[in-house]
């Protein structure tokens, strides 16, 4: 799973699809997530990090990951 | 020409189109960008029809505002009109913006030249081909994207046309005015509202669903596209208007404008209204041959094309551009501009403020 190259996002969350024009505002831990994803981080890395880093059980982690990746997905934000 | 204290050129442009109202025109935006130019100072003479279009009282704008006669006086009592002024004030450069005007600008082009105004315009040709009755086979020939239409003539060919395009169906003025239409009663409707006001044919539509994408382009009448920058519709009016837009990043877009150009070999300023599918296919809705109102975004993203259209009206040279700022934004406002009245009554009482 790659975000597309020409995404724009910041810290706050703002991202920004310049072939659209699309606007999104993500909350902090999306934010994070495509933080990491522009790093070229696996989806792999990031859940083993997030499991780490949050106090989140693998099955919500695996569901609200699916429902992050579905949003993205929705709104043409991944290649 | 006359060279002013920071030894640009100053050129004396003509501009019209100056309403600046709810349907803008696209004049005063056109001044605005041209007024950033940094190659030339200007001196903006205002061409107006009507004694209340805005812009003839935004002093720090236009310095001068002439009337001119309606487009249906025809191209002779223009080309007086034009010849006073021009004794008056000097014209470099004439800027129309109108579509109605458009065609006699072009008849009076050369005679304009002789006088030594300039401007640099499509050919009566080229405003035929993309004309919407025209449109469709238009993109046939060059391999663009138009939605499928019909003209009608008479009320009853509606069912046919619209067993052909299925609905919604778009029905549309020569000229002006959109309806989509959801049942045969409602494109009855439209049909005698629109052939009343614009009269005949009326267009029939496929109806396309997508995003409201505008496409500035400028060609240099020879096949090259010096500039296009695409702004997808953020916030439109019940007129369809863009309110709010901005500045995208596709090259498909920007090859569309360029096959459009280099098809055409354009001249001048023009507008490609897309309707982007779903799916990313862009279907052409209309094809302006003017600058659009929004047209100062281009200089506001770093391709002032106003300004490069005086430099190929003028012969200068004017290289391509190949970068824009994406994620410009504008935000169109309403303004209530005061005046006195004794500037109306000079505008209305003696053609001039």
């Amino acid at each position: 799973m790659k975000l597309k190259k020409n995404i724009a996002t910041s810290e706050t969350g703002f991202i920004f699809n310049p072939a659209t024009g699309d606007s999104f505002t993500a909350n902090a831990l999306a934010t994070e997530i495509l933080q990491l994803l522009k790093q070229d981080r696996s989806p792999a890395d990031i859940k083993t990090l997030l499991l780490n880093r949050y106090d989140v059980e693998p099955n919500q982690l695996e569901k609200d990951w699916d429902d992050l990746v579905a949003q993205l997905r929705d709104h043409q934000l991944l290649d | 020409m006359s060279a002013t204290a920071d030894h640009r050129p100053r050129y004396v442009i003509g501009v019209t189109g100056l309403n600046a109202i709810d349907s803008p025109g696209p004049g005063v935006a056109v001044i605005r960008a041209l007024r950033e130019s940094p190659d030339f100072a200007v001196r903006i003479i205002g061409l107006s029809y009507e004694a209340l279009e805005p812009g003839i009282y935004m002093h720090e704008l236009v310095d001068k505002t002439y009337q001119l006669p309606y487009p249906s006086a025809g191209t002779q009592v223009l080309l007086e009109r034009l010849g006073e002024i021009h004794e008056r004030e000097g014209l470099d450069v004439i800027i129309p913006n109108f579509d109605a005007e458009l065609p006699n600008f072009v008849r009076l082009a050369s005679r304009l030249a002789a006088l030594g105004i300039r401007t640099f315009l499509p050919t009566l040709e080229q405003l035929e081909a993309r004309d919407k009755l025209n449109l469709r086979a238009f993109g046939e020939a060059h391999g663009l994207l138009v939605p499928r239409q019909r003209l009608l003539h008479r009320a009853d060919e509606l069912a046919a046309a619209a067993d052909e395009l299925g609905y919604p169906l778009v029905v549309k003025g020569r000229f002006y005015d959109a309806v989509v239409a959801h049942t045969l009663e409602q494109a009855r409707k439209a049909f005698h509202q629109i052939s009343a006001k614009w009269g005949l044919p009326v267009i029939a539509q496929e109806f396309v669903q997508g995003h409201e994408i505008n496409v500035a382009a400028l060609g240099d009448g020879t096949g090259r596209t010096l500039s296009a920058v695409p702004m997808r519709k953020l916030y439109i009016t019940d007129k369809g208007k863009a309110w709010a837009g901005i500045t995208l990043e596709d090259e498909t877009l920007l090859q569309l404008a360029r096959r459009f150009v280099a098809g055409t070999q354009w001249r001048g300023g023009c507008e490609l209204e897309i309707m982007r599918t779903a799916d990313g296919r862009p279907y052409i809705l209309e094809i302006n041959p003017r600058f659009p109102a929004w047209i100062y975004l281009t200089a506001a993203a770093g391709q002032n094309q106003p300004a490069a259209l005086v430099r190929l009206a003028l012969g200068l040279p004017t290289e391509p551009w190949t970068q824009y700022a994406v994620g410009r934004m504008f935000i169109r406002y309403a303004w209530d501009l005061i005046t006195d009245n004794h500037e109306f009554h000079q505008i209305s009482a003696f053609g001039e403020l």
